[in-house]
């Protein structure tokens, strides 16, 4: 089982004079999913973004902590899967190669087996060696969630998960939220109500401002 | 770390071979710059301190035209964030650089060989030390350009702020460089250019140095 936890400590963000959130505490720990909620331009992406590490808080601070050691955010990367829908893959390649050069850049084996799984599962396999650019917009929000999973990471950041997604990519997404929920750290920025009613806990911003 | 990086060299290098973002651009650019200058000069024939400045101004605005593209191209692609995501601030900027130095390195080398091909001075007399300069100079302007790149991706007029941005930064560099070339068309010692080397050698230690120490600033918003 994972002992993996992220803490926030009195998180707040601003956009130059606009503030977006402020004194933020939480402690999400060892598995589960955790919820983010609010309107429109209340912060959820930009919550999201800072627990990935991959923009800094105007002040307080974000703790990921793997077996009670403080990851260094220059090992970050290896220890998060994150989808969004303002996530983009490299359209000019397959989604084999796609994610054949994210292991590579990771450092992480290509493990063929288990990416086939997941191919199979979001229903791609067949069109695993067209190129990016020829597919749906569900479509490459399916690869996405591959692109997250594929390196077996601790924390599971998932932004609007369900967005371009029919029925069908919506079952198979609640499937492995639930699934991965039960030994990871899964996080849901949305504002469904079906996406919200999976998490365990639900952080609402607006109480935040 | 290394491994890390030249992957992300590897995909640079497929993604440009699809895509051609920059080498088009460096192609054009060096034979229009060439022609361009070729069609001024006429019949007439230009000095070697000449031919070695205009030498280095196409090497300059080849690399302006061209080098951005490191980091503008994830960027007008929206493809920064996966790349945030796969892999650490150094990798990201050790990869790039690997690109854009071997883009500088191999669009210098056919520069000098159309140079030593159509211009009638260009005769070095001191082969060694314009080597040791074309790889210094090389080496330069690849880490600034990579650093320079980095730094107007996420600004909203990349066109023009690259060469107004790269200007300051790499005129010690051209300059210094501009001398040396014109020290090995003289014949001039490695002994007598030592000043002018150890400029050029401090500029790309400080460079690099500071562009590692810089880019994990710049990478994160």
């Amino acid at each position: 089982m994972s002992s993996y936890s992220i803490q926030s400590q009195n998180l707040s963000k601003l956009f130059g004079r606009r503030l977006i959130f402020k004194e933020i505490n939480f402690i999400w720990s060892e598995k589960g999913i955790f919820g983010i909620s609010g309107p429109n331009g209340s912060g959820k992406s930009t919550l999201v973004k800072i627990v990935a590490g991959l923009i800094a808080a105007s002040s307080g601070k974000i703790i990921h902590k793997n077996s009670e050691e403080e990851i260094i955010p220059e090992k970050l990367h290896n220890h998060i899967g994150f989808v969004s829908p303002y996530l983009v893959l490299y359209e000019e390649f397959s989604a084999w190669e796609n994610l054949k050069i994210f292991s590579k850049i990771r450092g992480v084996p290509f493990e063929a087996e288990r990416i086939l799984f997941y191919l199979k599962k979001f229903l791609l396999d067949t069109r695993k060696d067209d190129l990016v650019k020829t597919y749906s917009s569900g479509m490459k929000q399916r690869m996405k969630f591959i692109f997250a999973l594929m390196h077996s990471p601790e924390v599971l950041i998932f932004d609007e998960p369900t967005s371009n997604l029919d029925e069908e990519g919506k079952k198979a997404v609640y499937e492995i939220v639930r699934e991965e929920g039960k030994s990871k750290i899964v996080v849901i920025a949305s504002n469904e109500t079906r996406d919200l009613e999976l998490c365990s806990e639900v952080l609402l911003l607006e109480k935040f401002k | 770390m290394i491994a890390e990086s030249y992957s992300l060299f590897k995909k640079d290098f497929h993604s440009e071979l699809r895509t051609r973002y920059a080498i088009n651009s460096l192609a054009m650019f060096i034979i229009v710059a060439i022609s361009v200058i070729l069609f001024s000069i006429g019949n007439e024939t230009i000095s070697s301190s000449l031919t070695g400045g205009l030498f280095w101004v196409v090497i300059f605005f080849t690399a302006m035209s061209g080098l951005a593209r490191a980091f503008v191209s994830e960027e007008e692609r929206g493809t920064t964030l996966t790349l945030q995501l796969i892999a650490s601030p150094s990798t990201v900027f050790s990869g790039k650089l690997i690109f854009n130095m071997i883009l500088v390195f191999s669009m210098n080398f056919i520069i000098a060989i159309i140079y030593s091909a159509l211009f009638e001075n260009f005769i070095v007399q001191n082969f060694s030390l314009f080597l040791v300069t074309f790889v210094l100079g090389n080496i330069g302007l690849a880490v600034a350009s990579t650093i320079i790149a980095a730094i107007i991706a996420k600004a909203g007029a990349k066109g023009t702020l690259y060469p107004v941005l790269s200007f300051p930064i790499l005129l010690p560099l051209i300059l210094t460089c501009v001398q040396l070339t014109l020290f090995s068309f003289d014949g001039t010692s490695f002994e007598e250019s030592k000043f002018e080397l150890a400029i050029v050698v401090g500029y790309d230690v400080i460079m690099l140095t500071a562009s590692y120490m810089l880019f994990d600033f710049i990478w994160k918003d």
